[in-house]
C-alpha cells in the first residue's frame, strides 16, 4: 500500500514558484529522503504533507485518503523538528503525553505509551527532567519519542540532525537507521547532507529548485545519476565532471578528455551502446573520485587503465589522500591510498576505473549512459 | 584593578549629574517634608523648610479626614476608586493584550500585519484627540460618571501598548514550538495556555507595571468622564485643593499626594528589576 501519494503537487507565493509540479509514491515501511540545496523547496514540501502549509495544486494522499483539506492533528503523522521544539515549560513526560492530552487518551494508556517508548529510546531517567536540562542528544531523542508515542501512519524528519555536533550526529543516524529497521515505521526524512540520505534512505528524491531531479534508491542516484546536478550533489567530494568528445575505434566509443592536446586522454567504454548517437560529438563526462587511484590499483575484471597526470595538490585525510590532477588539462580529484603521497609539481600514474564512468548530455545535462 | 583617582573630568561629571538629580528630586522633596510640617509652620516661614516637629496627623486627616466634595472620608474612597478601575483594567488588558501579542506573532494570517499596524497606531493618537469619541461611546452605553466605563476606556486604549510589548516578546519564540503543537492535535487556545503563557512571566510583569503605573497615575479621563464620589484619586486631589482654596492646607494636601502615589511606587520597588529585567530579555533560550 501507498503510504504517501504526492500527485501534480506545486506550490506558489505571489510570484515564486517553490515546488513545480511534484509527483512521489512512497510505499509503507520506506525511508525516503528528501534531499537537495537549501532553498529547493524540501521542507516546503515537508510543510504540505504535514498540513502546517497549503499546497497551491495537485493532492497530497496518507494511507490511501486524501488530505488536502485535512488538519495536521487528523492526519495520522508525527513530526520531528530541527530544534526539536520541546515545549520549554513542560516536563519529557508531559511533552511526550501533551498530543495525548489533546486527543482525550486515557491516562492509563497515556502512562503505558510514555513508558513503552522511554523504554525503546532509554530516556526513563529523563522523564521528570525540562528540556532546558537536557544535552542535545538527548532533547532529540526525547523529540523522536514525541513522535513515536503517537504510532502513526507516517513519520516526518525534518532536518532533525543539524543542530548536533559532528560525532553525535553519526550515532543519532544509526540510531534513527535502527529504530527504522526495529518498528518499520514510514519516514520521509528532509535532510541537506547527502551523507545521511546515501546511509539511511531506502530510497533517495534529490531535490532541485523545486523539481524532484530523480527519485530512486541510494546505489541508483549514486551510480546512475539521472543529470549533472545530481551527479555534483551526491558524494563527497562530488563526481568530477569535465568536457569530452565521443569518437568511435575499431567500432566501440572512446571518449577523449582534451582531444588535440598532446596529454590528451583517450579512454575506452565497454557497454555504453546507448552512447552511440553521441558519436562524434561533445559529452559530459563524469568520473568519480574513488574511480581514480594510485597507478599500482587493479580495478576488478579488465586490464588496469594507467593515465600519466600531472598532480597540482595533495590533501592526506588519514584514511585516504585525495589528489587534485589534470586529466587532459582539466581539473580532477582522485581518492587514493593513505600512505601514497604524490608530489605536487611532478606526474604520477593513476589507474582509472572506466566502467564507472557516467556521459551525459551537454545540452540537457541528462545522463546518457 | 579600577582606577581610583578622581580626574578632573570625571569631578566635573559627578557634579553635573548631582545638579541634575537634585533639580529632578526637589520637587518630591519639598512634598515630602511639607506633608510632615503643620499649616501654621508653612504658613510663617515658607514653602520650603525643615519640619520643626513632625506632623504625623497630616497623613490621618489626609486618609480619612479631610473633606472633599461635601463628604469628610479624606482620600481614602477615591484610592479604592481607583484601584477599582486600576487592577481590572490592568488584568484585562494584559491578558487581552498577551492573546493579540501572541496571534500576530505566532499565527501568520492574512492582514495580520496590517491590524498589528492599526491596533500600535493607537501609541501615536495624542489623549485629548480622544476624549470626544469616548464621551460619544460612554454616553451611548450609559457608562458616563462609572468606574465601569474608566475601566473599559484604559482597558482599551491600553491594548496598544500591551499588544505591542508581548507581540515583541513573543516574535523571539521558535514557530516550531507552534507547529509542533499543532500537529500534537492543540488549537490556538490551549497552545497560548499550555505553551506561550507560562513562558510569558518577564513580559507579563513588564506589562502589569507598565499599565498600573499608566492607569492608576491617569488624570484626564478621570476628571472629565467622573465627577463626585466616584472620580479615581488623581482627580480627587485636584478636588481637594479646590475644597481648601479659602485657606490653604499645604500639609495635608502633600500628605494626600504622597498616599495617592504610594501604590505605584511600591511597585515599582517591588517588580523594577523584573522590569528592566523584563524589557531586554529574549524569549526562550
Amino acid at each position: 500500500m501507498a503510504a504517501l501519494s504526492i500527485r501534480a503537487l506545486s506550490k506558489r507565493y505571489a510570484n515564486l514558484e517553490v515546488l513545480k509540479g511534484i509527483d512521489l509514491d512512497i510505499e509503507s515501511g520506506e525511508f525516503t529522503v528528501l534531499v537537495g540545496p537549501s532553498g529547493c523547496g524540501k521542507s516546503t514540501l515537508l510543510n504540505i504533507v504535514a498540513g502546517l502549509d497549503r499546497a497551491s495544486d495537485g493532492t497530497i494522499e496518507i494511507g490511501g485518503r486524501i488530505v488536502n483539506d485535512v488538519p495536521p492533528k487528523d492526519r495520522d503523522i508525527a513530526m520531528v523538528f530541527q530544534s526539536y521544539a520541546l515545549y520549554p515549560s513542560m516536563t519529557v513526560r508531559q511533552n511526550i503525553t501533551f498530543g495525548m492530552e489533546c486527543r482525550h487518551v486515557p491516562k492509563a494508556e497515556q502512562e503505558k505509551a510514555v513508558a513503552n517508548v522511554a523504554k525503546l529510546l532509554q530516556i526513563e531517567p529523563l522523564l521528570g527532567r525540562k528540556p532546558s536540562q537536557l544535552s542535545g542528544g538527548q532533547r532529540q531523542r526525547v523529540a523522536m519519542g514525541r513522535a513515536l508515542v503517537r504510532d502513526p501512519l507516517l513519520f516526518l524528519f525534518d532536518e532533525p540532525l543539524s543542530n548536533l555536533d559532528a560525532k553525535l550526529r553519526v550515532e543519532m543516524r544509526m540510531e534513527i537507521k535502527r529504530l527504522h529497521q526495529r518498528i518499520g515505521a514510514t519516514i520521509v526524512y528532509v535532510t541537506h547532507d547527502q551523507v545521511e540520505a546515501m546511509t539511511m534512505a531506502t530510497r533517495i528524491a534529490v531535490m532541485h529548485q523545486g523539481e524532484v531531479q530523480q527519485f530512486a534508491d541510494p546505489d541508483t542516484v549514486y551510480r546512475y545519476p539521472a543529470n549533472l546536478f545530481v551527479a555534483r550533489f551526491m558524494g563527497s567530494p562530488p563526481m568530477n565532471t569535465m568536457r569530452a568528445r565521443l569518437e568511435a575505434e575499431n567500432g566501440g566509443p572512446v571518449v577523449v578528455i582534451g582531444a588535440g592536446r598532446p596529454d590528451e586522454v583517450r579512454l575506452r567504454l565497454r557497454g555504453y551502446d546507448a552512447a552511440a548517437p553521441f558519436v562524434g560529438r561533445e559529452v559530459v563526462l563524469g568520473i568519480r573520485p574513488e574511480c581514480i587511484a594510485e597507478g599500482s590499483r587493479v580495478f576488478a575484471g579488465d586490464a588496469p587503465i594507467i593515465v600519466n597526470a600531472p598532480v597540482e595538490m595533495v590533501e592526506p585525510t588519514g584514511a585516504e589522500t585525495i589528489v587534485l590532477l589534470r586529466l587532459g588539462g582539466e581539473p580532477a580529484m582522485a581518492r587514493i591510498t593513505p600512505d601514497i603521497r604524490p608530489t605536487p609539481g611532478a606526474s604520477a600514474a593513476f589507474a582509472l576505473d572506466t566502467r564507472r564512468i557516467c556521459l551525459f548530455d551537454p545540452e540537457t545535462e541528462r545522463l546518457i549512459a | 584593578m579600577r582606577d581610583r583617582t578622581f580626574a578632573p573630568s570625571r569631578i566635573l561629571i559627578y557634579l553635573v549629574v548631582s545638579l541634575i538629580a537634585a533639580a529632578y528630586l526637589a520637587p518630591l522633596a519639598v512634598v515630602v517634608l511639607n506633608s510632615l510640617r503643620t499649616n501654621e509652620e508653612i504658613a510663617q516661614a515658607s514653602m520650603i523648610g525643615w519640619p520643626k516637629q513632625w506632623a504625623w496627623s497630616n497623613y490621618a486627616a489626609a486618609w480619612s479626614g479631610f473633606c472633599v466634595a461635601e463628604t469628610c472620608a479624606g482620600i481614602r474612597p477615591y484610592m479604592l476608586n481607583s484601584a477599582l478601575v486600576t487592577i481590572p483594567a490592568t488584568i484585562i488588558s494584559t491578558m487581552l493584550g498577551a492573546i493579540a501579542g501572541y496571534a500576530v506573532s505566532l499565527w501568520r494570517f492574512r492582514g495580520d500585519s496590517w491590524i498589528y499596524g492599526i491596533v500600535t497606531l493607537g501609541l501615536f493618537l495624542p489623549q485629548q484627540m480622544r476624549l470626544l469619541p469616548w464621551t460619544i461611546v460612554l454616553r451611548d452605553i450609559g457608562l458616563i460618571n462609572t468606574l465601569a466605563g474608566l475601566v473599559l476606556i484604559h482597558t482599551i486604549q491600553g491594548l496598544s501598548f500591551t499588544t505591542l510589548f508581548c507581540r515583541n516578546y513573543y516574535v523571539a519564540i521558535p514557530h516550531e514550538l507552534i507547529r509542533a503543537a499543532r500537529i500534537d492535535g492543540a488549537g490556538f487556545f490551549r497552545i497560548f495556555w499550555r505553551i506561550i503563557l507560562p513562558l510569558s512571566s518577564p513580559i507579563l510583569i513588564v506589562t502589569v507595571i507598565w499599565q498600573f503605573t499608566h492607569i492608576w497615575n491617569e488624570f484626564l479621563y478621570g476628571v472629565t468622564f467622573t465627577t463626585g464620589q466616584q472620580q479615581p484619586v488623581t482627580a480627587a486631589l485636584i478636588a481637594l485643593s479646590a475644597a481648601i482654596a479659602d485657606i490653604p492646607q499645604h500639609g495635608v494636601q502633600s500628605a494626600a499626594v504622597i498616599i495617592a502615589a504610594l501604590p505605584t511606587l511600591l511597585i515599582y520597588l517591588l517588580g523594577g528589576r523584573y522590569f528592566v529585567r523584563g524589557l531586554t530579555a529574549g524569549a526562550v533560550k
